[in-house]
């Protein structure tokens, strides 16, 4: 399954990635999935995406949850709570 | 009559309320509210607040707050401009100016306008100051703030109640007014 993915802010930086195409296995099925298969990365990818972070999630430009399906050529975006006003 | 705005460039909150009002006699109330980039650091150094967004999301996110705010209540136009990019102390940052026939609706279409956008809008603000930066952190009582609007139960009962109280007032004091629909 083709997946776009898309990291802003604090997120962005600390893992050195605004944008990226990954190839994910099937059982890669949810955000959550995701986020615990981009996690076992390892490095900075394990601490920025940790449990304990908290970190949101958006499904084709609209706000998921770690229970959102995945679909392929979806665009999952991670980022770190918001801030604008 | 929505306006819903991303941009880098300032913009003239006048012109954008007489915008709202003008050719439209249905049009009672504007309530609008201006965001402006404070110098939280004092007179050290010159801050620089830099806003990054997400764009598609940002505008989606925006349209949708809007789109509930006319579901609340009986508006008559809203416009919402947001900055991104370099900003500095004292730049406008945000414009939300909400227009209705009666004042009541006005005041909370604003807010609710505003609190969501706070805690759903996808911005991020970075805080440079004596040429250290920093990502700003939400703020737990920007979530406070939009519960208040998600009640169910005893908030959304006093909430009823004070807007019940405020047209039984309103109501000896301007004649007939509308009251806000409830999502």
């Amino acid at each position: 399954m083709l997946i776009e993915l898309r990291f802003f802010a604090a997120l962005r930086e600390t893992l050195g990635v605004a944008a990226e195409r990954v190839e994910v296995p099937a059982e890669v099925a949810t955000v959550g999935a995701l986020r615990d298969w981009l996690r076992a990365r390892g490095g900075v990818w394990a601490d920025a995406l940790d449990l304990s972070r908290p970190v949101r999630a958006a499904r084709n430009q609209r706000a998921g949850q770690p229970d959102t399906p995945l679909a392929d050529g979806d665009e999952i975006a991670f980022f770190p709570p918001v801030t604008g006003g | 009559m929505d306006r819903i705005v991303v941009q880098a460039a300032a913009f003239d909150a006048g012109a954008e309320i007489a915008s709202l009002r003008e050719h439209d006699a249905s049009v009672g109330a504007v309530a609008a509210f201006v965001g402006q980039v404070r110098d939280l650091n004092g007179a050290q150094g010159v801050d620089v607040l830099e806003l990054e967004h997400y764009p598609g999301m940002t505008e989606a996110s925006l349209a949708a707050i809007v789109a509930d705010a006319h579901a609340r209540w009986s508006l008559r136009g809203v416009t919402v401009i947001h900055r991104v990019g370099p900003l500095k102390p004292c730049d406008p940052i945000v414009l939300v100016a909400v227009a209705s026939a009666h004042r009541g609706e006005a005041f909370q279409a604003c807010e609710f306008v505003m609190d969501f956008l706070k805690t759903e809008a996808p911005f991020w603000k970075k805080e440079t100051a004596d040429g250290v930066s920093r990502w700003v952190e939400a703020r737990e009582r920007d979530d406070i703030a939009k519960q208040r609007w998600q009640g169910a139960g005893a908030d959304e009962a006093t909430q009823d109640k004070a807007t019940h109280d405020k047209a039984t007032h309103d109501k000896a004091t301007e004649g007939t007014r509308a009251r806000p629909r409830r999502a």
